[in-house]
């Protein structure tokens, strides 16, 4: 609640919060299929509309309806990212936080590891991925959850190796706390603000790869409404078109725009230093 | 004759709103010149930001002087108003005019320049010398701070000297503009006792020597005795006693002062060591140390070699009777912390033996840490906090665990409220107080007081210090407390252990100890207390160093010889 507070109270947070729940709710209605009209429904006597009161944004090349696969596409969009990101977190938070604590061998090889996968261009290890398993919505899940791994691995091994020198971690030996208990009360407690503002920007880059992966043809397959394949057909349309590659490019930028806002203002508000929120 | 410095109703405010939220609230003082002020008072109590407002280095940290007047008295005859001045004409006072030494000589030293250079840099901008010119001033203001091998010290970085060298280094640098007025910000608060009596003893020489003015912050009434011609006692940003430092310290008018004056706890060269001893005849030893000895390995990563080893503690025996208090004393790096973590097994003793006696709980040996701060998670309520140990010992939280909680809170002099609270919202006496009540949660037979009370406020160490007291005898507790305070240990200890470069130099009945001390580091340990009641002596500053723990591969120590100076007080033999 406390936190909700802040970023309503913070200029930039507010607006990213407000971009943020207008997409969810266009990712849910998308999702479960409430939207103006069938997303893959092909209406052959509407082809290339522009933009009109029954088509809101205009229909493509087969008669679709562009609002309409829009909002399919952040509901497509949107589970991606936000499974990647989950899968992302879990791992890597799994990886820095034993590396950190075990340090020695087990940190080397894990950072190393972490490292070699930092070495790739996001999207060309994603690439990687999908070349050998093949496209689909798991490979991509998988593949961006790879990218993002290593970040989260290293943003929660910093904090673990000086918090686990800290006298409420040896405090905690002199009771003869389980690892279990100090890794989970005393390590994990400590570690959601960071990891909370972390996920959020990750959100962004997620959805931004997403797009990416799709525009290559290597992520959603179609006809499945995703936003960078609508992109990547509405290329050769950009003369006759302009509002088909218009609105699933705002879509993206505006999406990212919204996670970004919304992860600096939360980081903003749960660093301890800023006034009156040391919790 | 106009004084050097006259401040009128100064106000000093932090943040946007300055003006409605002042942190020193109309301070006036007049300061002459080659006098000393005194300025006392606990943390918070604007002492600090009173001192930084003088050269308006307070602006840099965000401060802003909202009212009165700093009327400076400038060499030519002038007269030069400090809180209205622009920035330009304060770069030509600071430094030159008005220098100033901080508490921390590590933080305020530049880690990449050597020393030498850190010094000529001042010579350079504040007297405008050059090449060797410079080279030689800052020869002869370590000279001047009484550094041995001054030419051979400008070499080094600041890592490469000890603390009390650093500070030295700093007063030079402070002395290089010969300034009329030194502000001296807690100069020895981060240093040890004897080397406090070092930096004291230089500073009060050189004020001398250079007929300079001095201010001096500090929250030591007893370290103020025997340098200030001036006290100013402030609290809660305002002046609540001024005076001569006589009348100040000898009859004390204001409340605060007077209280002040009490909380301090007077070292009394063992006349005030406590009587209540346990009954004889069960004298039963809790935890048996014998030979610990503790090193560290330096070097020996993948491919390099052991090269030797930090000999932290080096054969220390001692035994801790059932419900007294041992107290182990001495200066940083002398291994009384480390003996104490390695008694919880926070480190792996190297050699030796540690026995402890079962006790009433699995766990007979608790701690509580320095600092209050660190040493509770933030993110925990103090139900979490006080649960912890008995969670750790396979109890379940249930209403006679909250039971046993609030009967140890309010032991200590909390509320049941606090079960719900955050640790950042209590004060740091009341954390500290927090930390006991959780060390007693499983009704231990030890509690280990790593310098329990070093980082609080002498009022709230006063009363910290009875609460433990009070604590020993209701539960039946012996203390290992770990201090570098002689007068703290004097209130509470009833045997003390002397520890110096690792090993224990000196143990025995904390009356026998602190009375007729026989090793001359207990000795100097002892004449370095500053103390009110000996403000008028002077005793010669002994600056032997210590001697490294740093050992080569493979060195064994000689066997330590002893002599029993009294029934319960021996001393190691010196060579």
């Amino acid at each position: 609640m406390r936190i909700l507070k802040a970023i309503v109270a913070h200029p930039t947070g507010r607006i990213g919060a407000a971009i943020i729940a207008i997409y969810l709710l266009l990712a849910v209605c998308g999702y479960f299929g409430f939207t103006p009209h069938d997303p893959l429904q092909q209406f052959r006597v509407d082809r290339l509309k522009p933009p009109s009161s029954s088509y809101l944004m205009g229909t493509d090349l087969f008669g679709r309806d562009t609002a309409s696969r829009l909002m399919a596409g952040i509901g497509q969009s949107f589970i991606i990212a936000f499974a990647s990101v989950g899968l992302a977190t879990l791992l890597g938070t799994i990886i820095g936080l034993l590396a950190g604590w075990w340090g020695g061998l087990l940190d080397g090889v894990f950072m190393r590891s972490m490292d070699m996968l930092l070495a790739f261009p996001a999207i060309l290890l994603a690439l990687l991925i999908i070349a050998i398993v093949g496209p689909g919505t798991a490979t991509s899940v998988v593949a961006i959850a790879a990218v993002y791994t290593p970040i989260f691995a290293r943003v929660v091994r910093g904090p673990v190796l000086t918090l686990k020198r800290r006298d409420f971690v040896d405090a905690a030996r002199t009771f003869g706390s389980s690892q279990g208990y100090i890794l989970s009360r005393h390590m994990l407690l400590n570690l959601v603000a960071p990891l909370t503002v972390q996920v959020t920007l990750a959100l962004a880059w997620a959805l931004l790869t997403e797009a990416g992966l799709s525009f290559l043809g290597l992520g959603t397959q179609p006809p499945a409404p995703s936003l960078g394949l609508m992109m990547s057909e509405a290329r050769n349309l950009m003369q006759q078109a302009p509002w088909l590659l218009a609105f699933p490019g705002l879509t993206i930028m505006l999406g990212i725009l919204g996670f970004n806002l919304f992860g600096d203002a939360l980081r903003d508000i749960l660093d301890p230093r800023s006034q009156g929120r040391s919790s | 004759m106009t004084p050097l410095l006259r401040v009128r109703e100064l106000k000093v405010g932090f943040g946007r709103k300055a003006d409605a939220n002042p942190v020193v609230k109309g301070v006036s003082f007049d300061l002459e010149a080659g006098q000393t002020l005194a300025i006392v008072g606990e943390s918070g109590s604007g002492k600090s930001v009173t001192a930084l407002s003088i050269n308006r280095l307070v602006d840099f940290g965000g401060g802003k002087i909202v009212g009165g007047s700093m009327a400076f008295a400038r060499p030519d005859g002038s007269v030069l108003d400090i809180a209205s001045a622009d920035e330009s004409a304060l770069t030509g006072i600071r430094g030159r005019e008005i220098g100033m030494i901080f508490q921390e000589p590590m933080t305020s030293l530049n880690p990449v320049h050597t020393v030498g250079a850190q010094i000529e840099e001042a010579f350079r901008l504040n007297r405008g010398l050059g090449g060797a010119a410079a080279q030689a001033a800052a020869r002869e203001a370590l000279e001047r701070v009484r550094i041995p091998d001054a030419a051979e010290r400008l070499r080094y970085y600041p890592h490469q000297l000890s603390g009390g060298m650093r500070q030295r280094v700093m007063i030079a640098m402070a002395l290089a503009g010969n300034p009329r007025l030194l502000i001296a910000d807690e100069p020895t608060t981060a240093l040890d006792v004897t080397v406090q009596a070092q930096i004291m003893a230089l500073l009060a020489e050189l004020k001398a020597e250079l007929d300079m003015a001095m201010i001096f912050i500090t929250h030591d009434m007893g370290l103020v005795a025997g340098i200030a011609d001036q006290i100013m006692v402030m609290q809660q940003g305002e002046v609540v006693e001024r005076g001569p430092t006589d009348a100040v310290l000898d009859s004390p008018q204001h409340a605060y002062t007077k209280h002040l004056l009490e909380a301090v706890p007077h070292f009394r060269g063992g006349a005030a060591v406590r009587t209540d001893r346990p009954a004889e005849g069960v004298r039963k030893p809790v935890v048996a140390v014998d030979g610990l000895t503790v090193r560290f390995p330096i070097g020996g990563g993948f491919l390099a070699r052991k090269s030797g080893a930090i000999h932290a503690v080096e054969g220390v025996t001692f035994d801790l009777i059932a419900g007294e208090t041992l107290a182990i004393v001495g200066e940083s790096g002398s291994g009384k912390s480390t003996t104490a973590r390695a008694i919880l097994g926070l480190v792996a003793a190297t050699r030796g033996a540690i026995q402890t006696a079962p006790g009433r709980s699995g766990r007979p040996v608790q701690m509580v840490f320095q600092d209050p701060f660190a040493s509770l998670n933030p993110r925990l309520t103090v139900e979490s906090l006080m649960a912890e140990p008995a969670i750790a010992a396979g109890q379940r939280v249930d209403a006679r665990l909250r039971e046993r909680m609030v009967f140890l809170l309010e032991r200590v002099g909390l509320s049941a409220e606090a079960l719900e609270r955050y640790p950042h919202q209590f004060s740091g006496g009341q954390r500290q107080r927090l930390c006991i009540a959780r060390a007693l949660m499983l009704n231990p037979d030890v509690v280990v007081l790593d310098e329990a009370v070093s980082a609080l406020d002498v009022s709230v160490q006063a009363r910290v210090l009875d609460l433990l007291i009070d604590l020993q005898s209701e539960f039946g507790l012996a203390y290992l407390f770990i201090s570098h305070d002689m007068a703290v240990v004097e209130r509470i200890a009833h045997r003390v252990a002397v520890m110096y470069a690792g090993e224990v130099v000196e143990i025995g009945a904390a009356s026998a100890v602190l009375s007729q001390p026989h090793h001359a580091y207990t000795r100097r340990l002892i004449a370095a207390v500053p103390e009110m009641e000996r403000r008028r002596q002077r005793y010669d500053v002994d600056t032997t160093p210590v001697p490294s723990l740093i050992k080569p591969k493979g060195f064994e120590p000689q066997p330590a010889a002893w002599i029993e100076v009294g029934a319960d007080h021996r001393a190691r033999v010196e060579e």
